[in-house]
């Protein structure tokens, strides 16, 4: 088997949760594999990073860069193809940086690609047994991935269970063969999002509503609901995308992360994007005329219905009460 | 500005439910309805928006079948100059490299500043446009949801966790996927329709971007489509609305859903 590297995100010196998520996946590829971490960032403090995840690495390459201030992926991308060996096994978390780095990266590399994996069933030989989704999640597939000249695989944040692991892992500076830096991609600055005139991150009950509103006229039914329970409005991505709320109310990994006791997520498909910024193991309502939307996968309590006349049912039977 | 946008024709998920066939290995394709994948609706009305500032001309190129020209004529109804459809047997079964591949093979013959891509489109893998760009060795942004051209440089925001934005300037020529959101794509009638239905699309074959089979040939390669065994699920609530709604707001009490 090739050798396996796993790139680790890590922001103010904190590993991020995919770090060991990546090693679980290695082993499920192959049970023994000691899979090499790869830690980039500027030199102050890389070293401590460094030193996180040797504790679950039982190797790990520091590339220290004063070009990786901030971390660009344009640049990082150079860095690899000069660092990695040409059939490794490369895997990344799915989200912004791994979709900026990953797909540029197997073709430097010469090498498989496959994105968003959600399982690995293991290897037969050179063959990765992969399972992914497609659809918005509706349905999954199994694909097989030829990794004989090396692969790169982007793995689903939070479907590899972390284990607690204490690998006391060495680590090995490579940043002597970073090599050239200089990108045509020139990286300014981060914009912060603007806050909006509710603070969702702090609502304990959330009415949440998706594309299954139809109509802009339609938002009405979740603030009438919103304000029978005394809760507050959120939505998904495509909502915000159409202008009919302000991009504070999105909930998901490109929106807002949110911690109530109570989401009742209306109309709402059930993406991984959406469900992302859901935290803290929340009580799930999902209303969907679908009864086949993957969000009835996930919720704890489920209704088919269509919600342009259950909300208004609904809100009329809380004012009653 | 020559401007290419690369669009995809997918089955609407928002007009089908996508379920599995009978014999469960496949997705129920009879009566499926297609359209232009999402993303990249957004990302031809980009391009039109910046040719209208800057001139230039806007071009939207699919790999596909015969069927994928309709997708090219509805984005040439929104307003794209051109189309280009690039079909062959051969093209079947490829994977996204295999369609980077065909796509660079379009791209070297024209002369473009600045190709688009939409972020993902229905296999959610958001790989063809970064591999384009590998390919063609020109800078890549992904994610992008804001885009100010100024001469032969461009600054674009990339969209990036909590709705940041991460601002770069780049050099042209270059490739960009772009995010929902950055616009509010036009709405296209059956009228503009019709007046691009007689358009012809030159069609590209593997023989006319110099490719063969092996250039294309899958290193990834999807076995089935299945359903997986997701555990419980949901507890459905069923009866009629009443009950539902009593037995809805006695669980939401419970959980403090009710102030
Ligand atoms: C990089 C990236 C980041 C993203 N970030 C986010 C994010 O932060 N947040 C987010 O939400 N999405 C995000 N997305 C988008 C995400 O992939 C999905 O496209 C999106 O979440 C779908 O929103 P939805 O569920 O409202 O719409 P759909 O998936 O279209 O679902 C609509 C649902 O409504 C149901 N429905 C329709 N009409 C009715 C009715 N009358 N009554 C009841 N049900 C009805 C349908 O059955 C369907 O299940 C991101 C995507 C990408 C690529």
């Amino acid at each position: 088997m090739a050798q396996l590297f796993a790139y680790i995100l890590h922001k103010d010196g904190e590993l991020d949760d995919s770090a060991m998520e990546l090693l679980a996946a290695a082993k499920k590829i192959d049970a023994g594999a000691n899979p090499t971490a790869i830690v980039a960032g500027a030199p102050d403090g890389l070293d401590d990073v460094c030193n996180k995840a040797a504790a679950g690495y039982s190797e790990v390459w520091k590339v220290a860069s004063d070009a990786l201030a901030y971390p660009d992926a344009e640049i990082t991308r150079k860095i690899l193809v000069n660092i990695l060996p040409a059939d490794g096994i490369v895997l990344l978390s799915h989200e912004h940086f791994a979709m900026d780095l990953a797909p540029g990266l197997s073709v430097k590399l010469d090498s498989a690609f496959a994105a968003d994996v959600v399982d690995i069933e293991g290897a037969d030989g050179d063959t990765l047994k992969l399972v992914r989704q497609a659809y918005g999640g509706a349905v999954s597939a199994h694909v097989d991935c030829d990794a004989s000249a090396g692969a790169v695989l982007t793995l689903r944040p939070g479907v590899f269970a972390a284990e607690d692991v204490s690998a006391g892992g060495t680590v090995v500076d490579k940043s002597g063969e970073a090599g050239d830096t200089a990108t045509a991609r020139k990286f300014i600055e981060i914009v912060e999002a603007e806050a909006g005139d509710v603070d969702i991150t702090k609502s304990e009950v959330l009415v949440s509503v998706g594309r299954g509103v139809e109509d802009e006229d339609n938002i009405e039914v979740a603030f009438d609901l919103a304000k029978a329970m005394g809760a507050d409005v959120s939505c998904s991505r495509p909502i915000v995308d159409a202008k009919w709320m302000a991009k504070a109310r999105q909930v998901g990994t490109s929106g807002q992360t949110v911690k109530p006791k109570v989401y009742l997520a209306c109309g709402i498909s059930g993406s991984f994007q959406h469900m992302g910024g859901i935290k803290g193991n929340p009580f799930i309502v999902a209303i969907n005329k679908n009864a086949k939307a993957p969000i009835f996968q996930v919720a704890d309590v489920g209704i088919v219905a269509d919600i342009l006349e259950f909300l208004p049912d609904l809100t009329e039977k809380i004012e009653e009460a | 500005m020559e401007i290419l946008v690369c669009v995809k024709r997918v089955p609407d998920t928002s007009e089908n439910e996508i379920e599995l066939n009978s014999a469960g290995n496949d997705i129920e394709r009879d009566d499926l309805v297609y359209s232009v994948n999402e993303w990249d609706n957004y990302a031809v009305e980009e391009a039109l928006q910046i040719v209208d500032k800057a001139g230039g001309s806007v071009t939207v190129v699919t790999v596909g079948d015969d069927e994928s020209e309709e997708v090219l004529r509805r984005e040439m109804a929104m307003g794209a100059d051109k189309g280009i459809l690039l079909s062959d047997d051969a093209f079947e079964g490829a994977d996204g490299r295999g369609i980077a591949t065909i796509l660079k093979a379009a791209v070297d013959q024209g002369s473009y500043d600045l190709i688009l891509t939409g972020a993902q489109a229905d296999d959610g893998a958001a790989q063809v446009g970064g591999m384009l760009a590998a390919m063609l060795d020109v800078p890549y942004a992904s994610l992008v949801n804001k885009i100010d051209v100024n001469g032969d440089k461009i600054t674009v925001g990339r969209e990036i966790e909590g709705g940041n934005q991460e601002m770069h300037e780049i050099a042209l020529p270059c490739v960009l996927s772009i995010q929902t959101g950055i616009n509010e794509p036009r709405y296209v009638g059956i009228r503009g329709i019709r007046k691009v239905a007689s358009v012809e699309i030159p069609t590209l074959g593997a023989g006319d971007l110099g490719l063969d089979a092996g250039a294309v040939a899958a290193k990834v390669k999807r076995l089935d489509y299945f359903l997986p065994d997701m555990g419980e699920g949901a507890e459905m609530l069923e009866g009629d609305t009443d009950e539902i709604i009593e037995k809805l707001i006695e669980m939401l009490k419970a959980k403090g859903g009710l102030k």
